[in-house]
């Protein structure tokens, strides 16, 4: 069945702070069940427009839907609740031990199989429970901390997984691990993915489309073999030649 | 005249008590609360305060003894407020610290002017004096008297380039000392040196100086046996010693009034001397001593309850720490009560500031450090602020400790709450906790540890500063090192200080296992 909805939309976002812009006018839509990778220089607005998406950023104006409703007449809670979120440091709660911290999602929407979608959770990710379960999360390796930190953005089931650079503050060896760890994720379950990563190859990798981003706007949207062929700028010419994937 | 008036009501009452002693009585029991008799932080004080309790309690009133209290200002507050009932004060002393106003000559004009100016605008009355001033006495060795042929200031002034004095750096500064002996004698010694109260007399001894000051009814001067000279100028301001009696009980308790009255004129100042040598240097008990002088003048009978003070100076340490145990328990009861009053009141209200601050972090910085400025304020100073609102006792060293208190919990709770994990904050929201959930299940007990910092340092604090409290009555370890100091009892200051420190130590301890078990697994 092809999907009609789409589940991330962004129309005409602007957002400042202070002085100077962080999005200008910015408008993406990720379809349901794709992956998109925001690529760009520090400070193009890569970040800030991931946020616009579980309201961490209130855009000054346009609109932001998800699943097609207008994030601003949402909770800020259950939306959140709703979308799946790894940030480069893990961001685990050191006093809680990793399924705790897996299940934090579910226990915090009330349900009673909290630990067991974690489980399950902690299984997809490569962490078994049964080794992983009761350890804190000073025992667990960079790598293993990430992973942990992609069960808790799963345990809930979400549709939609929005991940900062969940990658960047890895080494090399791991930072292969957990993309290999992600890309089999994304072969058992279908589940929209916004990604924001400063490494093209990363993007090119993982995505179906890569979206350019420069000063606060997109100067192309497309997918990987699109961008080498065609693109639309000098600027993305040239960021592709510097990342050697041109 | 006034004074006449007076000394016949005093009569008709001396005579009163003596034919009908049970009406005194009687009367003395009509008003049930006690009268508060309170002392300044030094010997002679102690001596006089307990003589005119227990002279209280031979006419069958009760009394509550309030010793050691911080200085003349902290005493008189509390007098003119009514906290207290009596202390013992210097005419010298109400003029100069108290009015404000130059020492007149003579003694008797300063009476009258402090007996009028205090009923008027206070409603305190002088009672008349004891009989004995205490002013300034300049002392030599007697063989320096001998051999210069020295009685007067005026004979000192003659001889005074070939002498060396050692004076207290008071003494040195004030117009009424050294600068005033200059001017009024043209005495002109050899060279002054800065000596504290507590090594002056042995350096006289010694010889390494030939002139001190000192107090008319010094106990030490009387010890070594040196020569007072006279005031030939009667230059020094006069310092008689007299009874000052609160508005209520002055209104209220007539008969109190002339059971104190009873001590008028009869102590002078060989007796005063004696009776501060015997507690200064011998180390008697203040109420031994004070029963002797009593009973010596008649007011009481011979018998009486006399307790042993000879524990104080005689046997080993712990002996005497041991023969004070009841008291001290009960004095390490008081002490943790400030403690823990102090401290209840200042969690309750720094924690929540500090997290209030953490949310309105524009307020946070001028807020600590407006709390911070508290820190800054001495403690005696702050104890005796809070006189004027909450008197004295338990009441306003609870809220000084408390004052105290809340830098480091306030501090200590904003930083850790707003420091707490900043990665697991942001991604703790980002998934959808609530800034309260956010607070209970993070940022607190991440912070918890150093909350719980923050409070073992103000404990500490707490425990230490609270002995100030005995200054203002509140009682607690304070009292035995107030009383101490003001005895020259080594031993006394110990038995209060040692506890005081075991007790720091216990609850630094104690607190410290508290952090411990509150910070959460998984840290550290």
């Amino acid at each position: 069945m092809v999907e009609t909805t789409a589940a991330l939309e962004a129309h005409d976002v602007s957002k400042r702070y202070g002085d100077t812009p962080a999005l200008a006018g910015v408008s993406l839509t990720v379809a349901t069940g794709s992956c998109v990778a925001l690529v760009g220089e520090s400070g193009s607005g890569k970040t800030t427009l991931l946020r616009c998406f579980n309201r961490m950023v209130e855009p000054d104006s346009g609109s932001v839907l998800v699943g097609g409703t207008d994030v601003s007449a949402r909770d800020t809670g259950g939306l959140r609740r709703s979308l799946g979120y790894v940030q480069q440091d893990a961001g685990l709660l050191p006093h809680w031990n990793v399924l705790r911290n897996a299940a934090m999602v579910p226990w915090l929407r009330g349900r009673t199989e909290a630990n067991a979608v974690a489980s399950r959770a902690m299984d997809m990710v490569g962490l078994p429970v049964e080794y992983f379960g009761d350890r804190w999360p000073r025992e667990l390796s960079g790598g293993q901390r990430q992973r942990a930190a992609f069960a808790r953005a799963l345990a809930d089931e979400p549709g939609t997984l929005l991940l900062d650079e969940p990658f960047g503050a890895l080494d090399a060896i791991t930072r292969v691990e957990v993309r290999r760890a992600f890309v089999r994720l994304r072969d058992e379950i279908r589940i929209t993915v916004l990604l924001v990563t400063h490494d093209l190859r990363e993007a090119f990798e993982l995505a179906d489309d890569v979206a350019v981003m420069r000063a606060g706007e997109i100067e192309q949207v497309a997918s990987p073999a699109d961008l080498r062929g065609t693109p639309a700028t000098p600027y993305v010419r040239e960021l592709l030649e510097k990342a050697g994937v041109a | 005249m006034k004074a006449g008036t007076h000394a016949r009501l005093v009569c008709t009452w001396l005579i009163a008590a003596s034919f009908f002693p049970g009406a005194v009585r009687a009367l003395g029991a009509q008003t049930g609360r006690p009268i508060v008799v309170a002392t300044k932080p030094f010997a002679e004080s102690f001596i006089l305060g307990e003589m005119f309790a227990r002279l209280l309690e031979a006419r069958g009133f009760a009394v509550e003894r309030r010793p050691g209290l911080g200085a003349t200002q902290i005493a008189f507050d509390a007098l003119r407020q009514g906290d207290i009932d009596v202390y013992p004060e210097y005419t010298g002393t109400g003029l100069l610290a108290i009015l404000g106003e130059d020492p007149p000559p003579t003694g008797r004009e300063a009476y009258r002017r402090v007996a009028e100016a205090f009923r008027a605008r206070w409603g305190v009355r002088w009672l008349p004096p004891l009989g004995f001033e205490n002013t300034y006495a300049i002392a030599v060795r007697p063989s320096t008297a001998d051999s210069l042929d020295l009685s007067t200031l005026s004979d000192l002034a003659r001889e005074g380039g070939g002498l060396i004095a050692g004076l207290s750096p008071d003494f040195i500064g004030r117009a009424d000392g050294l600068p005033g002996l200059r001017a009024e004698y043209g005495f002109e010694p050899r060279e002054v040196r800065a000596l504290l109260q507590a090594v002056k007399y042995q350096a006289l001894e010694a010889a390494e100086v030939d002139v001190i000051d000192g107090y008319g009814t010094d106990g030490q001067i009387a010890r070594y046996g040196f020569t007072v000279l006279r005031d030939n100028r009667e230059f020094f301001p006069p310092y008689d010693a007299a009874a000052l009696v609160g508005s209520s009980l002055a209104e209220e308790r007539p008969a109190a009034l002339a059971a104190l009255t009873e001590l008028s004129g009869r102590l002078d100042e060989v007796t005063m001397r004696e009776l501060n040598r015997r507690v200064e240097v011998d180390g008697e008990d203040v109420g031994a001593v004070a029963h002797d002088a009593l009973s010596v003048l008649g007011l009481v009978g011979p018998g009486g309850e006399v307790e042993s003070g000879s524990v104080a100076r005689d046997g080993s340490l712990l002996a005497y720490l041991w023969s004070r145990r009841a008291e001290t328990a009960e004095q390490v009861r008081r002490h943790l009560l400030l403690v823990a009053l102090s401290m209840i009141a200042g969690i309750l209200v720094a924690v929540p500031l500090a997290l209030l601050l953490e949310r309105v972090r524009a307020a946070a910085e001028g807020t600590i450090r407006a709390v911070g400025l508290l820190q800054t304020i001495p403690s005696i100073a702050l104890l005796a602020f809070m006189i004027p609102f909450l008197g004295i006792g338990v009441a306003p060293a609870v809220a000084a400790l408390f004052l105290y208190s809340l830098l480091p919990m306030v501090r200590n709770t904003y930083t850790g709450v707003r420091d707490a994990d900043p990665a697991a904050v942001a991604s703790a929201r980002a998934l959808g906790m609530t800034e309260l959930q956010l607070l209970r299940y993070v940022r607190l007990p991440l912070a918890a540890p150093v909350i719980m910092a923050g409070v073992r340092t103000a404990a500490v604090i707490n425990v230490g500063t609270a002995t100030l409290a005995a200054f203002i009555g509140a009682g607690g370890l304070g009292d035995p090192i107030v009383a101490g100091l003001a005895l020259s009892n080594t031993r006394m200051i110990l038995s209060g200080a040692i506890p005081a420190a075991a007790l720091a130590l216990l609850v630094d301890g104690a607190l410290s296992v508290t952090e411990r078990s509150v910070t959460p697994r998984g840290l550290g």
